[in-house]
């Protein structure tokens, strides 16, 4: 006779636990959604708006709620249509997608990893949202890359400008339309060497996280191919405020350039900071000192003020091109709000448009088909020129703008004017780059 | 007490002195023989050293605002940061206020929309023509020190009379959670009005760019540059340092508050209304911060977290410097802003990666491992 110690109500209880705890972290994985998690079964469909809306970065993220909201009133047929009067695929009417009325959420990611992916998590077992789109932050935006590969929902990448995004850390779920370091790198290089010549002694202060290092690395190569040095590579905290302690060092580094790899507020304040110890009037070795930030955004240009005056960078697009897929944009935009949209409101608004235009053309909602639709997609009419979805990494390759800060500005959105559109050829790159090796796209996991 | 006794008890405290000043200059020797050995050189030392010191400067004076309102009411204050934070936004306000303009259409010119541009001009442009009108514009953040002592005053009075005195007697636990609740709805209510972007607020022009300290003190040119709004802001500090200091040291309401706060109740039994003079100095305190956070706008742009960011700080250099201790909060305050100036230097950097992020608290660590009590703390405070 053997001696047990489980009981029947035991077994029950234990079984029912083990149970819901081996099924909750597979719930956004689980069959239980027609095939494709959060299916769309009534005459609406549900996407999510995950940006910061609190946090350094609160203004960039509002600035893509707004783009947003325009998009989901242009796909209901709502509005003047904006870039649908334009977008070079006609597959989106104005019925919704796929006959189905758009309806959003939003989350706040706090520009915080953690917080973004609860917020997202929120979003897609909440809510119900059948995509992921916006947000500013390349370690976000991999965070939440990340969650939707694992819930098998689309992420549309918002303001992310890490080569790691689309790189090492690139998913089969996840689309960037925004432009990377690599891309900036390659861009400002020809342009850096006409306005400054090829004998340059470049430091560099460098965000200390994934965007920082990737954009560092790929303005290092791009000068150092022009023949410039570098003098110097500091990472600075994150959200640091007072940079003077990183900047005073320069003075007496020899270096004749600044490369201030900094974003938001961060840049605001380096950049303001470097101008009050005099580096903009400073020489060295019979040179001018130069200050260069890689990449811009309109809303930092009007932060930093006057000092940005004559400092190059780079920008995915901006609202004073003058093809017809911009004007379409800046008047719907400009109407609504009052004032011209940035960069990361144009980003936004436009991935929210390719989305609903690749289901139409999949005809469906299911990731794999979305994804699938986008992958190698060709298309034109929305601000950047002649655009492609690469299939081998999801990211659009498309004309990247130089930009310098307007010396005379006119009004209070003159900040920044356009020195160059540096055509897409300037700036592609294989999948195989060593900046943007170690990652495997993997495949489209459609949440079944 | 026979003269020899007294005698040898000056002795002692001369020796205790002595042997206290032997270990500072040690000190300061092996910091420079240790720089010197790294590769730091003198103009680079001088120029870390002048930004440590402007960056203790604020640390200092938020610091000191902190003892005080410790010292005197024995509240942790966590919205003393927010107080900093409504400082410099005074200058932002006071920037708003004097750009408050009138609205023309001029149809000539077009704005991004292709509409006739709307263009505006500041009624003291208008009043007091271009160039005075500018020129008060361009004052803006000295102008707002007139706007920042009566608004602290009276933000402090009611911050004190409408809350805090309530938690007077509750653990300090529930005075860290009010003061922190009250610091998060200060920040939040601060960026409904203001958004969360930084936002100028630049230094006068005559103040503005920066000044060869090296040329000054014998060294070559373009060694040591150093931007004048930060040396401005040193001597502002230490103004306002300097006169909080006689304010307690040599007025009778200060004397009073000195014995308040070394004994409390015995100043109650002499009739004295302490809270009275407890509750005047909570105000000093917050006008002390918003005259920081009103200065240092120019140096850092002014956003709704800047009080978080600088309050955290400012609690090590309080409790290194010795909680209730006040010329321990400057002390500290300099003494760690110094040292995080050089711990961003590249040479020390290589040597320790990492220690900018880490070396305040590295140091307090050690201090407080060597002496508990702070730098010059008091027996008996925070010790029950």
């Amino acid at each position: 006779m053997s001696n047990s110690n489980f009981s029947r109500r035991g077994v029950l209880k234990t079984g029912a636990i083990a149970g819901a705890g081996l099924a909750l972290p597979t719930y956004l994985s689980a069959a239980s959604h027609a095939g494709y998690t959060n299916a769309p079964t009534g005459s609406t469909v549900k996407i999510g708006f995950n940006v910061p809306q609190t946090g350094p970065y609160a203004e960039e993220g509002l600035d893509e709620l707004r783009a947003q909201e325009l998009a989901i009133e242009h796909l209901n047929g709502m509005g003047d249509g904006g870039m649908l009067n334009t977008f070079s695929s006609k597959a989106l009417s104005g019925n919704g997608i796929l006959g189905k009325k758009v309806e959003f959420v939003t989350g706040d990611t706090q520009t915080k990893s953690d917080v973004a992916r609860a917020s997202a998590q929120s979003m897609i077992q909440k809510d119900g949202v059948i995509m992921v789109n916006g947000g500013s932050s390349s370690g976000v935006a991999i965070a939440v890359q990340g969650l939707c590969q694992e819930a098998g929902i689309i992420f549309m990448a918002g303001l992310t400008h890490s080569n790691d995004t689309t790189g090492k850390d690139k998913k089969a779920n996840g689309f960037r339309h925004f432009f990377n370091g690599y891309m900036s790198g390659a861009a400002l290089g020809p342009v850096l060497e006409a306005e400054y010549g090829s004998d340059r002694n470049a430091y560099h202060l460098t965000a200390d996280y994934t965007w920082g290092w990737t954009q560092q690395e790929s303005m290092q190569a791009s000068t150092e191919a022009i023949g410039w040095r570098t003098a110097q590579n500091v990472l600075t905290p994150v959200g640091a405020g007072d940079f003077s302690s990183y900047i005073a060092p320069v003075l007496n580094s020899g270096a004749d350039t600044l490369i201030l790899n900094h974003y938001g507020g961060d840049m605001v304040n380096s950049l303001t900071q470097a101008v009050q110890f005099g580096l903009k009037d400073k020489q060295v070795n019979g040179k001018d000192f130069k200050i260069i930030v890689p990449l811009y955004s309109e809303l930092m240009a009007a932060g930093a003020g006057s000092n940005i005056e004559g400092v190059f960078g780079s920008m995915n697009w901006n609202w004073q091109l003058s093809d017809a897929g911009t004007a379409a944009f800046v008047k719907s935009f400009g109407e609504k709000y009052g004032f011209p949209p940035s960069g990361s409101a144009h980003t936004c608004y436009v991935q929210t448009l390719l989305y609903a235009d690749a289901c139409e053309r999949a005809g469906t909602f299911n990731p794999c088909g979305v994804a699938e639709a986008l992958e190698g997609f060709k298309f034109d009419g929305m601000g950047n020129g002649p655009t492609e979805y690469r299939a081998e990494d999801h990211q659009c390759f498309k004309d990247v703008l130089v930009m310098k800060g307007t010396e005379n500005p006119t009004n209070q959105y003159d900040t920044l004017e356009i020195v160059e559109v540096t055509p897409r050829a300037q700036v592609e790159y294989a999948p195989d780059h060593p900046m943007f090796a170690g990652g495997d796209l993997g495949t489209c996991n459609p949440g079944a | 007490m026979s003269q020899d006794a007294s005698a040898a008890a000056s002795s002692a405290r001369l020796r205790q002195l002595m042997i206290t000043a032997a270990i500072w200059i040690g000190g300061f020797l092996a910091i420079i023989f240790l720089l010197a050995a790294i590769g730091v050189s003198l103009p680079q030392g001088v120029v870390q050293t002048l930004d440590g010191l402007s960056k203790g400067a604020a640390y200092a004076l938020i610091a000191l605002g902190l003892t005080l309102i410790f010292g005197t009411l024995g509240v942790v204050n966590f919205a003393h940061g927010a107080l900093f934070m409504i400082g410099a936004f005074c200058a932002v306000t006071m920037q708003n206020m004097l750009s408050i303009s009138k609205t023309t259409i001029d149809a000539t010119q077009k704005d991004f929309l292709g509409n006739p541009l709307k263009v505006e001009t500041p009624y003291v442009v208008d009043w007091f023509g271009q160039s005075a009108g500018n020129a008060i514009i361009d004052w803006a953040v000295p102008i707002a020190i007139l706007l920042v002592i009566p608004v602290m005053l009276l933000v402090g009075w009611v911050m004190e009379r409408g809350l805090i005195k309530h938690f007077y007697k509750r653990p300090h636990a529930d005075q860290i959670l009010v003061t922190f609740g009250l610091a998060i709805v200060l920040s939040e209510v601060v960026r409904y009005f203001f958004g969360a972007n930084p936002i100028q607020s630049p230094a006068p022009d005559a103040f503005s760019g920066s000044t060869d300290i090296g040329i000054m003190i014998g060294l070559a040119e373009n060694q040591v540059v150093y931007p004048v709004w930060r040396i401005v802001y040193f001597f502002f500090s230490a103004a306002i340092i300097a006169a909080v200091f006689a304010f307690l040291q040599f007025t009778t309401f200060g004397m009073v508050v000195r014995a308040g706060m070394a004994d409390r109740e015995t100043v109650g039994m002499l009739g004295i209304d302490i809270d009275k003079r407890f509750t005047v100095m909570f105000g000093i305190a917050s006008a002390v911060a918003g005259l920081a956070g009103v200065m240092y706008a120019p140096i850092l742009s002014p956003y709704y977290t800047i009080g978080m960011d600088f309050l955290v700080l400012s609690f090590v250099v309080v409790v290194v410097g010795g909680m209730g201790s006040l010329p321990g909060a400057v002390l500290a305050g300099f003494l760690l802003g110094v040292l995080q100036s050089f711990a961003a230097m590249n040479q020390v950097k290589a040597i320790v990666p990492g220690i900018d992020q880490v070396i305040i608290y590295l140091v307090a660590i050690i201090i407080l491992l060597a002496r508990p009590r702070g730098l010059m703390g008091r027996k008996g405070v925070m010790e029950d």
